[in-house]
């Protein structure tokens, strides 16, 4: 774990462009930076292109056809465009909105699918070891200890994404992205995932996009605020909230628009 | 813990690339006979497709030997064929399409019946029944019992079997593409059940049954195992329905069967084909034009 | 009598129809079977003797039922990797493109060909081929037949499991991407494992095509009544026989051919069962 600051911020996001259509963006001239072991919330309406941004870390927003980008992301001072995707990927893991654990595989196989997936052997021990870590990691290992050999379908929803967290940073990620991780689960598996996010900082950088203000208030250490593609404003999160600068930033926080 | 993560990122790169370049080839097979075979019959068969094609009937084997041997273009055409088709398909339409529609509605109306599920399983087999079976079966019921001999009706019965299933999976699948909720605005409205099959289901699915119609016919107008147990084949044009005809696919397989029509079949292939897929086109841009629902 | 009554009755009277229509298909088949099984008993399954010489007549369906099953698992086999690879340029690589609209037309074009001009192509075009490499004297026989099989059924197995392929959830391959997995990866561990059930009912089901065609296979296959030496030996199968022989029949042959045909129909349909529960299971 390298917490000695040589710069505190892992991912610098410079002038980033994405459009879906030509002409037509999604991620309208973003400049950020993304500070190391904090929680950072990206807000805003639908819409407002904060999924594409944090797709765009990671590089997944290629995935769609046609996408045109430009500007740069640089993760510990290069260039994401300049890596493979594959390296990408395993620095800079991803939860999404929906649990989507691999139905044809066990919950043990789940966890280290991201080794299997590249190739990348490992020894009985090796395994067992990750296994148990990245379940203990997120609170799950007491619950699922005696079925790791089942699939991971039978879980509940709270359960299964916190597989899926479990899934992404057993690969030891620096960055993990969550895509509105809490959306599709109820308050108490939701409350179970926002303390997991807590212990979890201590160890990665978390980037958090969601459109319930009230969790980004909750638990993210620095806010920042898109509206029709742009970046309006961004900072700490206690000052964003009580005192933000751009009056649109301040309609969306009392409820005028969302 | 730290694992070391041994890098083939180069390799995998590699293997993904080549993988999408089978992919590629793979499809690019898949369609080169489409290709070829249009090709190849386009070239081969233009030649005898002329006025007299359409009009004449086929010729007999002598004729063509003497116009093969002389060099000529072989004289007649297939016109015994092609109101022999005309007859059969009319006759199995006649049956299969009010049918069809009727029984494909009666499973859609009644999906959590289980004696509609059952015709539904029905349905199913029947679609996979091989076509030369359901000559068999037309022979035994309609050239053995009704009309005593090789007839053009026993040729529409077979065809007629093979219809049917295929409008009624097509008719209830367009049903069920039908939200529900127009049917509920329509009986919100009090309309009565007939009205609201006549007036809203039938027009507003009307392409989707247009399109499973013509798919169907497409499908039965190139079809030749089961004709030749039932409609046998005529070298006369007729209409007689309880008396043999021919068929468009008959004569190719007649034509095939005899060296000296070389040049005939591949004409006559070459228009089946084109018929046959012009139809099925038909259908197809019937299906995306008119699209309600 | 109300117009609503009488639409009902209409209705349930055209199902009646095909219940009709299906028990009579069954019945006439067994009725038309029993001289054949009376005289051959279970021999008529088991022996490949195939002679209608009047005194001497013996009559066994093994040879065809080879046929039969040779030249369709041999299509099969070669159908699959070209469906496998068009469904995956269809439902995956170039999903939602131009490209894969037209790729996806030219394959069902393919299924409107009837069965005679693939048949008669295949006569003229695909058998001197064969002849000019010199695997095959006549160019007629199994692998022949099989070839023209396989392009036949490539359709129905690459548009089944292309529809199969694209319903594989966005978020599952997403889920993988997200870890690093390249796209070959993903396809191998994410979108076969999630299809596999649905594309292996697709090819089932194009099994169950390729075991009832009749009029291409037998314009290929060299119409021999025996059971099949070797890949470009000719033989016969169950459908073909009956095209080739119906007409001349009676009596007994004619009873041992509406035999064949009622074996071929419950080949079929178990076939065609089976791959209609496996899809039904994975929907």
């Amino acid at each position: 774990m390298n917490t000695t600051p040589q710069s505190d911020s892992v991912l610098e996001i410079r002038n980033l462009f994405i459009a879906y259509e030509p002409e037509r963006y999604a991620v309208k001239d973003v400049s950020a930076s993304i500070k190391r072991n904090r929680i950072t919330a990206i807000m805003g309406p639908s819409g407002c292109g904060k999924s594409t941004l944090l797709r765009g870390m990671n590089r997944m927003h290629e995935l769609y056809p046609n996408i045109q980008t430009k500007g740069d992301i640089l993760l510990d001072g290069k260039s994401i465009f300049s890596m493979s995707v594959i390296e990408l990927r395993r620095r800079v893991g991803m939860v999404f909105q929906r649990p989507n654990p691999f139905p044809n595989m066990t919950i043990y196989e789940n966890v280290v699918a991201g080794f299997s997936l590249n190739d990348i052997r490992l020894k009985k021990n090796q395994r067992d070891e990750i296994v148990e870590n990245a379940l203990r990691n997120v609170a799950l290992w007491d619950e699922v200890k005696e079925s790791l050999f089942r699939k991971g379908t039978f879980l509940s929803g709270g359960q299964q994404q916190r597989l899926c967290v479990a899934r992404a940073i057993a690969f030891n990620p620096d960055v993990l992205l969550l895509d509105e991780p809490t959306s599709a689960l109820d308050p108490i598996a939701t409350s179970k995932i926002e303390d997991l996010l807590g212990e979890l900082k201590k160890k990665y950088t978390l980037v958090l996009v969601t459109h319930n203000m009230s969790q980004a208030a909750r638990i993210s250490d620095d806010s920042m605020f898109m509206y029709l593609g742009e970046l309006v404003e961004s900072g700490p999160t206690g000052t964003l909230f009580t005192n933000p600068k751009d009056s649109r930033t301040e309609a969306y926080l009392t409820g005028k628009f969302g | 813990m730290h694992i070391e993560l041994t890098d083939n990122i180069k390799k995998r790169n590699r293997t993904n690339g080549r993988f999408r370049y089978l992919v590629i080839a793979g499809s690019v097979i898949t369609v080169i006979p489409i290709f070829l075979i249009v090709g190849n019959l386009a070239v081969k068969g233009y030649r005898q497709i002329n006025l007299a094609f359409f009009t004449q009937p086929a010729p007999d084997t002598f004729q063509a030997m003497m116009a093969a041997s002389a060099g000529e273009v072989i004289p007649g055409g297939i016109a015994n064929g092609l109101t022999g088709s005309l007859l059969m398909v009319l006759l199995a339409s006649l049956f299969a399409i009010p049918l069809g529609l009727m029984t494909g509605i009666y499973i859609y109306e009644n999906s959590t019946k289980r004696y509609a599920r059952f015709i539904r399983s029905l349905t199913e087999i029947l679609q996979g029944v091989p076509s030369i079976i359901l000559g068999i079966i037309a022979y035994i019921w309609v050239v053995k019992n009704i009309t005593r001999g090789y007839s053009a009706l026993a040729g529409s019965v077979s065809l007629t079997i093979m219809m049917l299933p295929l409008i009624i999976r097509s008719t209830e699948e367009t049903m069920r593409m039908i939200p529900l909720s127009i049917r509920e605005a329509a009986f919100a409205l009090g309309t009565p059940y007939h009205k609201m099959i006549y007036k809203i289901l039938i027009p507003v699915s009307f392409s989707g049954l247009a399109t499973g119609v013509l798919l169907a016919l497409s499908r039965i107008l190139g079809e030749t195992a089961p004709l030749m147990l039932t409609a046998l084949g005529s070298p006369a044009i007729s209409f007689d329905v309880t008396r043999p005809v021919s068929a468009v696919p008959l004569l190719i397989w007649d034509f095939y069967n005899d060296p000296n029509m070389v040049s005939l079949v591949w004409s006559a292939s070459l228009f089946l084909m084109v018929f046959v897929l012009s139809m099925n086109l038909l259908a197809r841009s019937v299906a995306s034009k008119h699209k309600y629902i | 009598m109300s117009g609503d009554r009488i639409t009902k009755a209409l209705l349930f009277i055209s199902s009646l129809t095909i219940l009709l229509l299906s028990a009579g298909i069954v019945i006439s088949l067994f009725g038309g079977s029993i001289p054949a099984f009376r005289e051959f008993g279970l021999r008529f399954i088991t022996s490949s003797a195939w002679n209608p010489t009047a005194g001497s007549e013996e009559y066994g369906a093994m040879a065809f039922i080879a046929g039969t099953v040779i030249t369709s698992i041999l299509a099969l086999i070669i159908c699959i990797p070209m469906a496998f690879t068009t469904s995956l340029f269809i439902a995956e690589y170039y999903r939602d493109t131009r490209i894969s609209g037209i790729l996806r037309s030219l394959v069902d074009l393919l299924a409107g060909i009837p069965s005679i001009v693939y048949g008669f192509w295949g006569f003229y075009a695909l058998r001197p081929l064969l002849v000019s490499t010199g695997l095959s004297d006549q160019g007629f026989g199994v692998f022949t037949a099989s070839l023209v099989l396989a392009i036949m059924i490539v359709p129905y197995a690459t548009s089944l499991s292309a529809e199969i392929i694209s319903m594989v959830p966005a978020e599952l391959k997403e889920a993988a991407y997200s870890l690093g997995a390249t796209r070959r990866e993903v396809i191998f561990s994410v979108v076969i494992p999630s299809a596999r059930s649905g594309i292996i009912a697709s090819f089932i089901l194009a099994l169950g095509r390729a075991l009832g065609e009749t009029m291409a296979v037998t314009m290929l296959i060299g119409n021999a009544n025996v059971i099949p030496k070797g890949l470009f030996a000719p033989g016969n199968t169950m459908a073909s026989v009956i095209a080739n022989q119906f007409g001349e029949a009676s009596g007994l042959k004619m009873s041992a051919l509406i035999a064949v045909g009622l074996l071929l129909f419950l080949i079929t349909a178990l076939v065609n069962y089976l791959g209609k529960l496996i899809i039904k299971r994975f929907a």
